[in-house]
């Protein structure tokens, strides 16, 4: 009997089928939760689902190499998914047009913002040198991030990681926060969330409302480039070397 | 459907050949979205199967981060060294940066209306 179990266990854990269904209902499972809390921010579907699956690698002994055979069809989408933002951004075109200043100029402070406060904290915190230059492009998408983190001589591996978190930590906590500040303009919410805490956020973005999501990609689009930018001028200014 | 799946890729693909061909520091699919938009803006219009498919993809944005999500399996060892620093400067300056965005953008809105700068 044991027999049989393992046989298809051996099957499965090989197979892409296994990973691939166990990602959409772990997603499944997390959206309901978070709806059956009544949207709880700390049930974020996403935080639950990545910590779920990680717990799952971890007890089975799957190496994540096997894992991503099966998911890599789900991550495959987050191109055409970036892609279809246009379509947000094109609805709301003309509110993006107006606010074109208050943007450039959110975009500008948020994006300063996000690199030096990262690499201040860490820093008091007693952070090595390699730590803070990975955690240094942390608010953008993570090809971006991950190419400037190997220009400037940080970790791309580990800013992967730091980026995935700071996504998560924004989707969880930010609506709560821009509440506390009183900000009712979802255009205002979308931009803070997507220069912040990039597509993550821009997907918590989109449940506030598709306003929200449009000025959210715009911030990912937008933030991408200037950190790009600003990121080895701020390193070479303070003389961050690995 | 599929018609709308077909402009989404053609896009990302013709975004990634214009990084590769100028070595611009953006993802492909970003350059893509940006393309996509100045069509749809040049159009004028928006093709139903398209918005609908768009709105689909995007309404389980949050699923399709998963799989690199759970790729922290791989660096628990590289985040516990310094656990701590890494901790406190991902959630302060996470929060610190969405609070001093929304606040310049509120602020520069405000100040173009000419209203004052209260709650």
């Amino acid at each position: 009997m044991d027999r049989i179990f393992i046989d298809i266990w051996v099957y499965l854990a090989a197979s892409p089928l296994l990973w691939l269904t166990l990602t959409l209902a772990v997603y499944l499972a997390g959206q309901w939760l978070f709806r059956r809390s009544g949207g709880r921010a700390i049930f974020n579907p996403v935080a639950l689902a990545i910590a779920l699956l990680v717990l799952l690698l971890l007890l089975t002994g799957t190496p994540y190499s096997t894992y991503f055979t099966g998911a890599q069809f789900i991550h495959f989408l987050l191109g055409p998914a970036t892609v279809a933002l246009a379509v947000p951004l094109y609805l709301h075109w003309e509110r993006v047009r107006q606010l074109a200043l208050p943007i450039l100029a959110g975009l500008l402070v948020g994006s300063l913002t996000a690199i030096l406060s990262a690499i201040g904290i860490a820093e008091l915190l007693g952070g090595s040198p390699r730590t803070l230059l990975s955690l240094a492009p942390k608010s953008v998408t993570t090809p971006v991030a991950m190419g400037i983190a190997e220009k400037i001589g940080g970790l791309p591996s580990l800013t992967a990681v730091l980026v995935i978190l700071t996504g998560v930590i924004g989707a969880v906590a930010a609506p709560a926060l821009l509440d506390w500040l009183r900000i009712r303009d979802n255009a205002v919410k979308g931009l803070a969330i997507g220069v912040a805490a990039h597509g993550i956020g821009t997907a918590r973005a989109l449940q506030i409302s598709s306003l929200a999501g449009a000025f959210a990609g715009l911030a990912i689009g937008l933030n991408a480039l200037l950190t790009a930018l600003l990121v080895p001028l701020i390193v070479r200014l303070l003389h961050l070397t690995p | 459907m599929i018609g709308a799946l077909a402009v989404l890729l053609a896009f990302q693909l013709v975004g990634e050949i214009a990084i590769r061909w100028s070595g611009v520091p953006v993802p492909g699919p970003v350059i893509g979205m940006l393309l996509l938009f100045l069509a749809l803006h040049w159009r004028k219009s928006l093709p139903a199967p398209l918005r609908t498919t768009a709105e689909t993809l995007l309404s389980h944005l949050s699923l399709l981060f998963i799989p690199a999500g759970v790729g922290i399996v791989r660096y628990g060892a590289l985040l516990a060294e310094e656990w701590l620093a890494v901790t406190v400067a991902l959630v302060l300056s996470t929060l610190i940066t969405v609070a001093v965005t929304a606040l310049v953008m509120q602020t520069v809105i405000r100040w173009r209306r000419g209203a004052p700068h209260d709650g």
